[in-house]
C-alpha cells in the first residue's frame, strides 16, 4: 500500500529532523517524506531548502532528477512493470498491453477509482524469471496476463468492496 | 508443537528468501510447509536461505539428509501435501525431486568462489557465516599491513566486476597512497543493467560477505567510513543489508574497535531513487552527497577526490565480495582460475528467454555457447536463439556465429562487445532487432544525466531516426544518419552512457541488417 497520510507540516518537519544527522541527507529525507505522504509535496520544498541551506531550485532540481520521486499522490497501490531487455524478450510488451486494457490506465497514470498507479521500470533484478512486475513492494516473476489477473484479483476485490 | 522435541528427529528444511524465489511464491511455500508439518505433528526447522541461483527451479526446497541436502523444485504451496505424503523429509523420490542439490549438473559444474555460501547458509546468521569460512579473510587482513593487503588483491588479478574491468588492487593502491584526514569505501550496488541480478542475490544470500569485503578494503586503504548505495528497486536487498549491518555491529565486526583491534569502520546503506546513471561512479557519489546524479568530469579520479572530496574506493558488489576469499585462500588460488588477463571467476547471469535462467559462476574463458546451451538449455519458448545481449543495455547484440567466443574481457573487446557485469540476455527468433536498436536509444534518452549534448539530444534524435527506419522511410539515408549520430555520441559523450549506447545499435545493424531494411509493406503485413 502507498502511504496516504495527508500533508502535515509538523509531521514533515519531524521526518526531516529525524534524518538531520546524516551526511548528504537530502535523498534519505526525500525517501522518508515520500514514505510518509506518498509523494514529495510542493510544501516540503521550502522546508528542505531551509534545513539544508539550499535554494528551492536546488531541491526542485534533485526531486525532478530521480524517477522515483513523485510530485503528486499515487493511487492506493503502485504497479511497476519492467520494460527492460530481459523482460522484453519474454513479451513484456504484450503484458503491458494487457495491463493497460485491463486496468484502463497508462504509464504514469492512476486508475479512475484511485486504486492503482502504473509505472514503468527498467529492471527489477528478476531477469531470469521475466517478465517481472512489482506491486507495492511485492515482486512477481514469470507474469503472464493470466497470472497478472490472479495477482491483482484480491486487491481488485478489496477495492471493489470499498 | 505438541511432542517433546528430543523424541523425534528434528528435520531441517531450506526455503529461500531471495527476492526471485519470493516472486514465484516462496513465502507461500514456506507457510504451507509449516502448516502441513503442524497438522501432521512433525517438528520442523525451516531455514530461510538465499538462492542457489538455479532460478528456474524456484521455489527450490531442500531437506537435510545424512547424505546431504536433497532438492525439490519448483515447489508451489499446492505441491506441499504431496511432498509430505511421498516422504520428502527423508529425501524420498517425487516428481519434483532432483536428488542431492550439489550433484545437479548445473550446480556441480560451476566454480563457486564468490557465491560459495550463497543459498547454503542462513544469510542473517553470523554463526552460520563463520561456520562456512566467513571472516577468515578479514582475520588474516587484520594481521597484515595495508600495503600487504593491497598487494594480495593486486596479485590476485581481480578486475572491477562493475563493467569497466579496472584492476582493483591498482585502484586501492591509489587511495592507500593518497594523503587525507578521511577516506571512504563506497560500494556500488546500483545494478541497473537489464539481465543482471548477481549483486542483489549475494546481498540477499550472503550479506556478511559484502561487509567483510568492505571492511578489508577499509583496512587496506585507511578508510573509516563506508556506504553501500543500493537501488530503490531492491527493497529486499536493502532490508537484508541493513539487518546484517546491525548484527555485524552487535558482534563487533563493525564499529570502533573491530574485534579488539585498533581498526575502526562504520558502514551505512543509502538508497538510490530510480536513475540508471547513478550506477556510474561519479554520479553515484553526487547522489550520495544528496545531489542530482550528474556525471563528474574525470580527473580528478574518485580515488583522489571522491565522496565529499575525499579519497574514495568505489567498487562493485562483486569486486568487494571476491576479496574475502582472496585474502583467505591467497592471491595465487584466485588467480589460477581464468584465462589471459581475465583472472578468477565471474557470476554469469542467464536471463530473458532462457530455459534454465540463473547464476553460473565460472572461471573466465567459458564460452557463450556453453553458458547458453549446456547450462541454459536454450530458450524457454523452444525456438532457436537469434541474439543475445551481453553486458547490459550498453552491451552488444551478438549473433550465434559469435557464440564460441570465450568470456574474456579482451576477446570480447576485440569484437566490440563487452563482458560487463556478466549479464546475458537471450532472445529467440521472434525478436525484431530494429526495435531493440530503437529501445537502446530510447533508454539513453530516458536515462541520460543531461550534462552533455551528444547524449542528451543525440539519443532523442536516435529514436526519431529509428522510427523512420522502422516505418521504411528513406531507409538508406536514415541508416547513414544513424551511423553519423552513433559516431558523434561515441566521440563526444562525457561518459559511457552516451558513449556506449551506439554499441547495441551498431551491433544490431551489423549482425542483423535484414531487420533494418524490410520494405514498409513487409512491416505492415506482420
Ligand atoms: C552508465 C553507467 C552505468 C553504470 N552502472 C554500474 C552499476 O550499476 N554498478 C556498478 O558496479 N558499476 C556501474 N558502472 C561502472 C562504474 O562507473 C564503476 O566503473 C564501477 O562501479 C567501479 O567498480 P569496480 O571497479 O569494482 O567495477 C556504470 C558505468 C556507467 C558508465
Ligand atoms: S554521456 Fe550522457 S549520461 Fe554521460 S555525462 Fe553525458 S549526458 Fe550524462
Ligand atoms: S529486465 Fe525485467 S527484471 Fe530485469
Amino acid at each position: 500500500m502507498n502511504a496516504r497520510s495527508p500533508w502535515s507540516e509538523d509531521r514533515a518537519t519531524a521526518v526531516i529532523a529525524a534524518n538531520r544527522h546524516l551526511r548528504g541527507a537530502l535523498l534519505p529525507m526525500l525517501h522518508a517524506l515520500q514514505e510518509e505522504f506518498g509523494c514529495i509535496d510542493e510544501e516540503a520544498i521550502p522546508l528542505l531548502a531551509r534545513e539544508l541551506n539550499l535554494s528551492r531550485a536546488d531541491v526542485h532540481g534533485v526531486v525532478s532528477f530521480y524517477h522515483e520521486f513523485r510530485r503528486s499522490r499515487p493511487g492506493r497501490h503502485t504497479i511497476k512493470v519492467c520494460r527492460a531487455e530481459a523482460c522484453q524478450s519474454m513479451n513484456a510488451d504484450g503484458l503491458i498491453d494487457h495491463i493497460r486494457r485491463r486496468l484502463k490506465v497508462d504509464f504514469h497514470e492512476t486508475t479512475a477509482d484511485d486504486a492503482f498507479s502504473l509505472e514503468p521500470v527498467f529492471c527489477l533484478g528478476n531477469c531470469a524469471l521475466a517478465p517481472a512486475v512489482m506491486v507495492d513492494e511485492t515482486l512477481h516473476g514469470r507474469v503472464s496476463p493470466a497470472r497478472f489477473d490472479a495477482i491483482t484479483a484480491s486487491t481488485l476485490a478489496t477495492e471493489a468492496a470499498r | 508443537m505438541s511432542e517433546p522435541l528430543h523424541t523425534v528427529a528434528l528435520h531441517t528444511v531450506y526455503v529461500p528468501r531471495d527476492a526471485a524465489a519470493l516472486s514465484v511464491g516462496a513465502d507461500e511455500t514456506a507457510a504451507a510447509i509449516r502448516a502441513e508439518a503442524t497438522r501432521r505433528g512433525i517438528p520442523l526447522r525451516i531455514v530461510r536461505n538465499g538462492s542457489r541461483g538455479m532460478l528456474w527451479l524456484e521455489t527450490l526446497v531442500e531437506v537435510e539428509t545424512p547424505e546431504g541436502r536433497v532438492a525439490y523444485g519448483p515447489v508451489m504451496a499446492e505441491d506441499v501435501a504431496g511432498l509430505f505424503d511421498a516422504g520428502f523429509l527423508e529425501g524420498a523420490d517425487h516428481a519434483l525431486a532432483h536428488g542431492l542439490t550439489e550433484k545437479i549438473p548445473y550446480f556441480a559444474r560451476q566454480e563457486r568462489l564468490t557465491f560459495a555460501r550463497c543459498g547454503i547458509i542462513d544469510p542473517l546468521s553470523v554463526e552460520d557465516y563463520r561456520l562456512h569460512g566467513g571472516f577468515r579473510g578479514l582475520e588474516r587482513a587484520l594481521a597484515m599491513t595495508p600495503a600487504e593487503i593491497v598487494t594480495e588483491v593486486t596479485d590476485s588479478g581481480l578486475r572491477g566486476r562493475g563493467g569497466a574491468g579496472f584492476p582493483t588492487g591498482i585502484k586501492w593502491n591509489t587511495v592507500l597512497n593518497a594523503q587525507a584526514d578521511q577516506k571512504y569505501i563506497c560500494c556500488n550496488a546500483d545494478e541497473g543493467d537489464s539481465g543482471t541480478f548477481a549483486d542483489r542475490m549475494i546481498m540477499e544470500g550472503d550479506p556478511f560477505c559484502l561487509i567483510e569485503g568492505m571492511t578489508i578494503a577499509a583496512i587496506a586503504v585507511g578508510a573509516t567510513e563506508g556506504y553501500i548505495y543500493i537501488r530503490s528497486e531492491y527493497p529486499h536487498a536493502v532490508a537484508t543489508m541493513r539487518e546484517a549491518i546491525r548484527l555485524a555491529y552487535d558482534e563487533k565486526w563493525l564499529g570502533d574497535e573491530i574485534h579488539g583491534t585498533g581498526h575502526r569502520f562504520h558502514l551505512d546503506v543509502r538508497v538510490g531513487a530510480g536513475a540508471y546513471i547513478c550506477g556510474e561512479e561519479t554520479s553515484m557519489l553526487e547522489s550520495l552527497e544528496g545531489k542530482r546524479g550528474t556525471v563528474r568530469a574525470k580527473p580528478p579520479l574518485p580515488a583522489l577526490e571522491g565522496l565529499f572530496g575525499k579519497p574514495t574506493v568505489v567498487n562493485n558488489v562483486l569486486s568487494l565480495t571476491s576479496v574475502p576469499i582472496i585474502l583467505d585462500r591467497g592471491a595465487d588460488y584466485y588467480r589460477d582460475f581464468g584465462v589471459g588477463r581475465s583472472r578468477g571467476t565471474l557470476a554469469f547471469q542467464l536471463a530473458g528467454n532462457i530455459k534454465h535462467g540463473g547464476i553460473v559462476e565460472k572461471a573466465f574463458g567459458v564460452t557463450l555457447h556453453e553458458l547458453l546451451y549446456e547450462f541454459g538449455g536454450g530458450t524457454i519458448t523452444g525456438r532457436p536463439i537469434r541474439a543475445v545481449q551481453a553486458g547490459g543495455p550498453l552491451g552488444a547484440y551478438l549473433p550465434p556465429s559469435l557464440f564460441d567466443l570465450p568470456k574474456d574481457y579482451e576477446a570480447f573487446a576485440a569484437v566490440e562487445a563487452m563482458v560487463g557485469h556478466g549479464g546475458i540476455v537471450v532472445f529467440d527468433d521472434s525478436v525484431d532487432m530494429a526495435r531493440q536498436a530503437r529501445f537502446a536509444m530510447e533508454f539513453c534518452a530516458a536515462e541520460s544525466c543531461g550534462k552533455c549534448t551528444p547524449c542528451r539530444i543525440g539519443a532523442v534524435r536516435g529514436v526519431e531516426v529509428m522510427d523512420r527506419i522502422i516505418a521504411g522511410e528513406k531507409v538508406a539515408t536514415n541508416i547513414t544518419l544513424l551511423n553519423d549520430l552513433c559516431e558523434v555520441m561515441t566521440d563526444g559523450s562525457l561518459c559511457a552512457m552516451g558513449g556506449m549506447t551506439p554499441i547495441p545499435v551498431r551491433s544490431a545493424l551489423k549482425h542483423f541488417p535484414e531487420d533494418f531494411t524490410r520494405s514498409p509493406a513487409a512491416v505492415a503485413a506482420e
